[in-house]
């Protein structure tokens, strides 16, 4: 009975061995010349799949319009796009099987920064530039000797950039004192933000009062803004997700609560207003990369051409995923050719690249210098307020 | 004081809903010693239908609960006679796990045609609210809606349970279903009518919460799911107003670790509690022990 | 002596020649970063999958929290390597310790609890865990813990999934083995015969948190980066899926099952938007069509017939009173 079993148990494993090398010799191991190959790497299922397919959309737009207008150094450009389920040994194998099997020439996402950090031995080992359009934390981009990763870019805020200009927004244009904080447990986003805020906010000699927690796709913040109310704090920190910061909008204002509140680029949505309403929608300010107000041309023609295509409104994220696959073309055409090394140098020696999100170069951490957009809801209308430049 | 009050009436509304779902998961399990896994997605699919019926059919509040409760019991049936049907038979663990398999199914189909962005329902309850002691307590008047549309429906089901020919054989069939279809009655109808039944109070919750707090998304059922899944077996799983009472507490609890700076750990808590009942009282709070006979 | 016969010495010689094999083609590039990462996912799979059989198949005892005690191998085996600086072989084992406690841990208090309530009990410690992982700032709580070392290579792989799966067979087929099974099959009898069910029931729990440890340990070791939310009731899940697909009760299944999964999983990469519509659909197959798994297990099918048969023989005994 046992030496069956042995038996068909090596009769397995040599056929899967033997599937799992020939597809490795059929899939095109050999640089097609006539294509550019793109890896996207997305969460399309699991908690975060809305930021995620977000994304994916901006990028799909861009790519696109790219080929249409004749692609990447005469070359169109293909998209491979996997689900990585959110879950790190899935971002893992699906980032090394961009890089190994699929002969990417680039990696475009995750969305998170968690999964970020999941997918980044692959790039390195494969040495293949990994672009992140969304994933804020710090230590994306430099490891924890300070030193920075050979081929890993963001094109957006780092979390210790938005906490910071944040606090500072709060303590010192608003003269705000006391402050309160409402954070996502389970996000990395949240996380970092609410530390890097917490930190400088106290450094400029504010006091937080408390910091309270929910989870995404929480509903029912009444019990801890209840808490809050009582301690009367003078401004209320919230760097979440315009899916889970819209309701609390809402059920802060139906308690009584009405001091200002403060965000960074996760409110940035039409959804915001939908969900909390026009009229609660007051004395909200939050960071931003991106204002729809904004009037420039290239503003006003991506919007139309999202609306044309998906037909719905551009959020943040759809603009963000845009403006990296502007990015990484401009990038590869620098380069001159089709080649991993020179992306990547051509991706850190960036300069004043123009996208719907602003103008930003590359410094020498492989982070985009940008400067920040201050928004303010009025009756649920973003108002543009002020930009804050980086120092 | 004030504060209290106020998180006590936020506590009963989070109550109610836990409640209402707790019911569905109690009476199937009650009847085929099953637990539900996609009794969450049933509430989910409740308030698309409430959704979809508010937003683009321009129902008011009443037709689309009781429209979405009606296509919620046929859904449970649905799924009671495809997937619940072949393994009543089975052990214990393949019931679970093919009822793992449609939650999963129904949420991301649900996430394939709908994409998993949130919606928000239209204004369809009045926005009133009325405040108490100067302003320091807010009672919106869905809350009362909420609390007062569940105990109407929970006595309904009582009523039905108690006082009705097919509730006595509801309870005939989950006490001993060979000896009910001895004594003629037709467990098959009864399993599906109990479905039927469960699953239109899980489509009423989600209908409630979609109004109340105004947003819906394909994942909405898994954590709310899970929460009075727990309440039910907190009240003692089989037994109905164990459920209710298991719904209420969880949201009191719930709302009460909040309100006292735990925010962090409320889910754990809300475990932890359930794990102390466990220990204490294996059938739950209102659990009657049964002694295992050999 | 019965342990150096004719099958052990052709099973050893069997497995040396695949480590060899697999070692050289992996030298030799023809196994890339990508084939290798999957059979490493593998190795854990099957390390997971037989340590939760242990529990579940064999001792009776349904949990759905193993993916907790994993949880806790991967912690702290990062904070041993990446923060202490350990070498890995102290790690692996003191992951290994540390879930073996939690299992202690777990396993005492739920002692009276049977059948779906053992089961949410388990579903809530798992729980447990994770929201308290999500909060500890010391290992990072949402943001995850980052620059692991990667120490975890095929040789490491191959020998904890065979010292695994060799550990607990032996277990299985020695006097202890059968204290479990007899706990399995019925346990108020097994009481009566004086196995003492106390002992077994946590020791089953602990060994097979012990394991769990160490193939969370060897996952943290290789991914380089991992978060609370890694471990969560999604990932119990998927390992009792892997049981109950090979069949509960054998070990031979659940490296079977723990490998066709994988291959499935691979195949379901190319079609991300309805991947997971696929697979539960997959799963609802195989539930409704092979409830008993790939290799099944005979003896719990001829035993339901048996108690199906004590009952009738009860019914007329009670007539003829």
């Amino acid at each position: 009975m046992k030496r069956n079993l042995l038996v068909i148990l090596s009769l397995v494993l040599t056929l899967s061995l033997l599937v799992g090398c020939a597809s490795n010799t059929t899939s095109g191991n050999k640089n097609d010349p006539d294509t550019v190959r793109v890896g996207l790497n997305y969460e399309l299922s699991g908690p975060v799949a809305t930021y995620g397919q977000s994304l994916t959309a901006g990028i799909e737009l861009a790519i696109e319009e790219i080929n249409k207008d004749g692609g990447i150094l005469g070359k169109q450009v293909e998209i491979i796009k996997v689900d990585n389920k959110s879950e790190d040994s899935e971002t893992a194998n699906v980032s090394t099987r961009l890089a190994t099997r699929d002969n990417v020439v680039a990696l475009l996402g995750p969305a998170t920064s968690g999964n970020t950090k999941a997918a980044t031995p692959a790039a390195m080992q494969n040495k293949i530039p990994l672009i992140s359009a969304s994933a804020t934390a710090d230590d994306i981009t430099v490891d924890s000797n300070g030193n920075v990763r050979e081929y890993i870019f963001k094109t957006c805020f780092s979390d210790s950039f938005q906490g910071v200009m944040m606090a500072g927004f709060a303590f010192e244009d608003l003269g705000l004192k006391k402050a309160a904080i409402l954070s996502d447990t389970t996000s990395d986003y949240a996380k970092g933000l609410s530390k890097s805020f917490q930190k400088t906010y106290e450094e400029l000699g504010g006091t937080i009062l408390a910091e309270e927690a929910y989870q995404a796709k929480d509903t029912d913040f009444k019990a801890v803004l209840t808490n809050l109310k009582g301690l009367n704090p003078d401004v209320l920190f919230v760097p979440g997700y315009y899916e889970e910061v819209g309701l609390i909008v809402r059920q802060a204002r139906e308690l009584g609560l009405n001091v200002p509140i403060l965000g960074a680029d996760g409110y940035e949505s039409p959804k915001l207003t939908e969900i909390a309403g026009k009229d609660v929608l007051n004395d909200v300010y939050y960071s931003s990369h991106y204002s729809p107000m904004d009037d420039s041309e290239e503003v006003v023609s991506f919007k139309e051409n999202f609306k044309a295509k998906y037909n719905d409104e551009a959020d943040a994220f759809n603009a963000l995923g845009y403006d990296m696959a502007y990015f990484f073309k401009d990038a590869l055409e620098r380069a001159g050719e089709v080649d991993t090394e020179k992306l990547k140098d051509a991706l850190a020696s960036t300069k004043d690249f123009s996208g719907v999100t602003g103008t930003f170069s590359i410094d020498e951490n492989h982070n985009p210098v940008k400067s920040v957009t201050i928004i303010e809801m009025k009756e649920g209308v973003p108002t543009f307020l002020k930009k804050l430049d980086p120092k | 004081m004030k504060q209290l009050l106020q998180q006590l009436i936020n506590g009963l509304s989070l109550g109610s809903i836990y409640a209402l779902i707790a019911l569905g998961y109690t009476m199937v399990y009650g009847i085929i010693n099953l637990i539900n896994f996609a009794h969450g997605e049933i509430y989910m699919v409740g308030a698309y239908v409430g959704f979809a019926l508010t937003t683009f059919f321009d129902l008011g509040f009443f037709p689309s609960l009781i429209a979405s409760m009606l296509v919620c019991s046929l859904l449970g049936m649905l799924i009671e006679k495809i997937a619940y049907k072949p393994i009543r038979n089975s052990t214990r663990i393949a019931a679970l796990i093919t009822a793992i398999s449609v939650s999963l199914f129904l949420q991301y189909t649900m996430v394939y045609f709908v994409k998993p962005d949130t919606r928000t329902f239209p204004e369809v309850l009045t926005n009133k609210k009325l405040s108490f002691f100067n302003g320091s307590i807010l009672l919106d008047v869905k809350n009362i809606y909420i609390v007062l549309i569940t105990v109407i429906l929970m006595v309904a089901l009582q009523y039905i349970v108690h006082k009705t020919k097919i509730g006595k054989a509801m309870r005939a069939v989950s006490i001993d279903k060979e000896a009910a279809q001895l004594m003629g009655i037709n467990a098959d109808q009864v399993i599906s009518f109990t479905f039927a039944i469960g699953s239109a109070l899980a489509g009423a919750a989600g209908v409630l919460v979609g109004v109340y707090y105004n947003t819906i998304n394909p994942l909405m059922g898994v954590a709310p799911g899970l929460k009075a899944f727990v309440a039910a077996v907190l009240g003692g799983i089989g037994i109905i107003p164990g459920a209710v009472f298991g719904g209420f507490f969880l949201g009191m609890t719930e709302t009460m670790v909040s309100a006292y700076g735990g925010s962090i750990f409320k889910d754990a808590v809300a475990f932890g509690i359930l794990i102390l009942v466990l220990l204490i009282k294996p059938n739950g709070l209102l659990g009657k022990a049964t002694r295992e006979k050999v | 002596m019965k342990r150096f016969n004719r099958k052990n010495i052709i099973a050893i010689v069997g497995l040396i020649i695949f480590y060899f094999l697999i070692n050289f083609l992996i030298n030799m590039g023809i196994i890339d970063s990508y084939l290798q990462l999957n059979i490493v996912i593998i190795g854990i799979n099957i390390i997971l999958a037989v340590s939760l059989n242990l529990v579940t198949g064999f001792t009776g005892q349904f949990s759905l929290g193993h993916a907790a005690f994993m949880s806790i191998g991967a912690y702290t085996s990062a904070i041993l390597t990446a923060k202490l600086g350990q070498p890995f072989i102290l790690s692996i084992m003191l992951s290994g310790i540390a879930a073996a406690l939690a299992g202690i841990f777990i396993g005492v208090p739920t002692l009276r609890l049977k059948g779906d309530y053992l089961a949410i009990a388990t579903l809530g410690f798992g729980e447990i865990i994770r929201i308290l992982a999500l909060n500890i700032d010391y290992i990072g709580g949402a943001i995850g813990f980052n620059d692991i070392p990667q120490y975890t290579n095929w040789t490491w792989i191959f020998i904890f999934t065979v010292t695994t799966v060799m550990l607990i067979h032996n277990f299985n087929k020695s006097y202890h083995g059968r204290a479990c099974a007899a706990i399995r099959e019925d346990e108020i009898a097994a009481e009566a015969m004086g196995v003492n069910t106390t002992y077994y029931k946590v020791l089953a729990f602990a060994m097979g948190a012990f394991f769990a440890g160490i193939a969370g340990a060897l996952y943290a070791n290789y991914f380089y980066f991992i978060k609370p939310d890694s471990f969560g009731f999604m990932k119990s899940i998927d390992i009792l899926v892997i049981v109950v697909f090979g069949g509960m009760g054998s070990i031979a299944g659940s490296i079977l099952g723990a490998i066709v999964l994988s291959i499935i999983s691979s195949f379901l990469q190319n079609i991300p938007e309805l991947r997971m519509v696929i697979y539960s659909l997959i799963l609802f197959g195989i539930m409704v069509y092979r409830p008993t798994g790939l290799i099944g297990n005979q003896r719990l099918r001829t035993h339901k017939k048996k108690k199906e048969a004590k009952l009738n023989v009860g019914v007329e005994s009670k007539e003829s009173i």
